[in-house]
């Protein structure tokens, strides 16, 4: 369908805006504009295309020279790149993130209390509502942390959880990212940008503000200091300038004003964590960690990592320092174990869940293996430790011979992969030579989870830049906007 | 402040003000060479390598350009420019949250200026004497300074920018001093040859090297004299470049740091750094002239190493056991 023909909108910039039966974020169905849409297109189709190139440029250019750029593993050295930015924001109303809020506080909150029971009793494996063997075979669970006190009970402090729309536009969770979830400093810089580029546009949207997240994530480390450390040194953990999100590491950390630290930075002596200065060693009360619980410290853990720090485990168990998030928070994200999600709510907090799942089959059900097998090219089948858009199959877009591959790997192991239905998410306008063009878009909002819940309104908003592709990760093609969540 | 962001603020400045240094000496002498000379071009390259500290696998061949071209563009060359800037970039990167972002923006688009691919291009010309580095080599200059501008006056002026300090001004007076010694045989070796005109042109050259020709020509007039220049660029009070000017800053700066961390631990620093500081300051360039002054210039690089590795004892290399019982 064509937009065009029943929108007030005659611009030679929507001509090749084809609708589909995905949900589209600026048009219905009947080609009509969403409402909260209008003075958005208005704005764009004044703007001549030569002006929307130079902005287009300008934003590139502050992107580059900023160094808000990523690596790209797998490829040659010196991949750094600049991560695609696609000017047209993608605007949530009011009403629609309340959902999205109130949703994903219910998630994380059930979520948390999910990590703290096994890790202690282990009543909802007693009541047999998830089963033993999804989270003991589950490579992320940490058997080390049995028993442990987590401060105030928190161990998920920071969660970046991936939603989609289906076609009827409800919000669905495709992913929980509880272990070191990155992209917000780009959610923050598209912001900056943004406001710099088309300042009028801005003012014209009653926009909620974002840019207090780095002030509550503060906020949040502080609130897990361990008991009688009231003025808390606290750090954030990175593996270093190699790591393909590092500038997000340098930017959080100036813009909390807390010590970037790597490994080698830190060292471990009577169960106490310290860091290396000028003035001699001083005491860390909390790590915001972004390394993986594998890599963090090589007697708990790997032998062979180099980022972590010897003897940091111990000195957690001890009570001596807090890492958010906590070890083992991976197993509540294994995507076998997001299948129980619903459960998991339902059994913690006797509620309904608020954003629902995605339908998801598990391999080692031998229906449903027989099912997904027999499926294969309709099918999108995941790694479930994997991420990054790593490891997976699309099967409408995939090859014979890839699904044979893919086929061979679930007989081998049906532990390490689900499948489920390919869903074709929602798309938003974008700019794409000088033309708007429908792409698939996803949303990840930031969650923090220290004495309260709380949620920066929007989050990043990801885009699979080429036409028709389903991955949004930067390291396969995606792009972000900026997301904008109205105030009324 | 974290013992690795001090090393690598302290790196980041050594390597840009080591890019600034060899920058200039390559764009005064190829500027240089143009005018008849009392030297041979083969003199004064090796002059100018001896002036770098004869880097690792640079010969001079007799082609300028190619000359040019290793120390300008060859990335092979840890000397190079161009190694210098991305190594000041790599550490900056590192301390990229402890710097401001003016600081970065100004270093990184160097960077991304001296790493384009036209560059290379640009590097295969040179060779083949097709275009002139002199544009270039004007750029990264002006860069440097801005560099050091923007440093100033947009950071705070705290342990880290003394570690900035530290490391520019150690960089600094070790390159002085080194420069004077790859001129000791053409100036004051052979002391009753006569001057002629082209010599002056020569001493020009050593005091634009050091961007101190014009600061010169204000304490003593045009009136060049080998044991004036002598005089200026080792010992003057107020000059940026003379070492005993980097010296001064240099202990300046290691005092504020140690006023930040305590005096008691810093003995044997200020013991070595005030030792250095006292001899520039108390010596005249007779008595300095009338001795070994190849081994005199040669000790102040050997006094610098040393502040250099106490240093790194003291602030970044330190054990732990140490520090635990200290």
């Amino acid at each position: 369908m064509h937009p065009t023909q029943s929108s007030q909108f005659e611009h030679a910039s929507l001509k090749n805006y084809l609708l589909d039966h995905a949900y589209d974020e600026m048009f219905t169905g009947l080609g009509d504009l969403h409402r909260h849409c209008e003075p958005l297109l208005e704005h764009f189709s004044a703007l001549p295309s030569e002006e929307l190139q130079r902005r287009k440029q300008a934003a590139d250019l502050s992107f580059l020279n900023q160094g808000i750029t990523f690596t790209v593993y797998g490829r040659e050295e010196g991949t750094e790149k600049i991560f695609p930015y696609d000017l047209i924001p993608r605007i949530i109303t009011a009403s629609e993130w309340a959902t999205v809020e109130h949703g994903l506080t219910q998630r994380i909150t059930a979520l948390n209390l999910f990590l703290k029971d096994i890790y202690n009793e282990g009543r909802i494996l007693d009541d047999g509502i998830v089963p033993r063997e999804v989270v003991y075979s589950c490579k992320q669970y940490r058997r080390q942390m049995m028993g442990l006190q987590v401060p105030r009970n928190v161990y998920i402090a920071v969660c970046g959880t991936d939603l989609i729309r289906l076609e009827n536009g409800e919000f669905v969770v495709l992913e929980d990212n509880l272990r070191v979830p990155s992209g917000v400093s780009y959610m923050l810089t598209n912001r900056r940008v943004m406001k710099r580029i088309f300042p009028q546009l801005f003012r014209s949207y009653n926009v909620r503000p974002i840019e207090q997240y780095t002030q509550l994530l503060l906020g949040t480390l502080r609130s897990l200091a361990p008991e009688g450390r009231p003025e808390p040194n606290i750090v954030l953990l990175s593996p270093g300038v190699f790591n393909s999100a590092y500038f997000e590491h340098a930017y959080l950390a100036r813009q909390m004003g807390i010590e970037l630290v790597e490994g080698r930075d830190l060292v471990t002596h009577d169960n106490v964590v310290y860091m290396r200065t000028t003035i001699g060693l001083r005491r860390v009360d909390v790590i915001y960690r972004r390394v993986d619980d594998d890599f963090i410290d090589p007697l708990a853990f790997r032998g062979d990592s180099i980022l972590g720090v010897a003897g940091l485990f111990n000195a957690y168990r001890a009570g001596n320092v807090t890492l958010a998030n906590a070890f083992g928070t991976g197993v509540a994200d294994d995507k076998a174990l997001y299948a129980y999600v619903p459960e998991i709510i339902k059994y913690y907090l006797s509620e309904d869940p608020v954003l629902k799942n995605v339908e998801t089959y598990l391999l080692t059900k031998p229906k449903e293996r027989q099912h997904v097998l027999q499926n294969l090219d309709k099918l999108v089948v995941k790694a479930v430790g994997e991420s990054g858009g790593y490891g997976m199959l699309i099967g409408p877009q995939s090859t014979k011979a890839q699904q044979e591959e893919f086929a061979r790997k679930i007989e081998a192991d049906p532990r390490n992969y689900i499948a489920q239905p390919t869903i074709s998410f929602s798309r938003a306008p974008c700019l794409i030579g000088d033309e708007l063009q429908p792409r698939h878009v996803d949303l990840r909002p930031y969650v923090l989870y220290g004495d309260k819940v709380t949620i920066v309104p929007g989050g990043l908003t990801r885009v699979a830049l080429n036409q028709g592709s389903l991955v949004v990760n930067s390291s396969q093609g995606g792009g972000s906007k900026d997301t904008w969540v109205l105030s009324q | 402040m974290l013992s690795r962001v001090a090393d690598s603020l302290y790196w980041m400045s050594r390597y840009l003000e080591r890019a600034e240094h060899t920058t200039r000496l390559l764009d005064v002498n190829l500027n240089l060479m143009l005018d008849e000379s009392p030297i041979s071009a083969e003199r004064r390259w090796q002059r100018v390598l001896q002036a770098l500290g004869k880097p690792k696998n640079v010969e001079w061949t007799g082609e300028p350009y190619a000359l040019t071209q290793a120390l300008t563009f060859d990335t092979e060359n840890k000397a190079s420019i161009l190694s210098c800037i991305i190594a000041a970039r790599e550490n900056s990167r590192h301390v990229r949250e402890q710097i401001s972002t003016e600081q970065w923006h100004r270093l990184n688009s160097l960077y991304l200026q001296v790493t384009r691919p036209e560059i290379q291009t640009q590097s295969e010309a040179l060779v083949q004497g097709m275009t002139q580095p002199s544009e270039f080599l004007q750029s990264v200059m002006e860069a440097v300074h801005q560099f050091q501008g923007v440093t100033d006056s947009t950071m705070n002026h705290g342990e880290g920018w003394q570690f900035i300090q530290v490391g520019r001004y150690i960089e600094r007076a070790c390159a002085t001093a080194l420069l004077l010694q790859a001129y000791h045989v053409d100036l004051w070796g052979h002391p009753e040859r006569i001057v002629d005109g082209n010599e002056y042109l020569d001493w020009m050259g050593l005091l634009r090297s050091a961007t101190a020709f014009e600061a010169y020509c204000k304490v003593y007039t045009a009136d060049l004299t080998p044991d004036q220049i002598f005089e200026f660029l080792l010992l003057d009070e107020e000059f940026p470049h003379s070492v005993r000017f980097s010296i001064d800053s240099l202990q300046c700066a290691l005092e504020k740091i140690q006023g930040d961390s305590g005096k008691a631990r810093a003995e044997t620093l200020r013991r070595l750094s005030g030792r250095l500081q006292s001899s520039l300051n108390y010596s005249s360039v007779d008595e300095i002239l009338n001795q070994d002054v190849l081994g005199y210039l040669g000790g102040i690089q050997a006094q610098c190493r040393a502040i250099h590795e106490t240093i790194y004892e003291l602030y970044v290399d330190y054990s732990i056991q140490a520090a635990l019982a200290g």
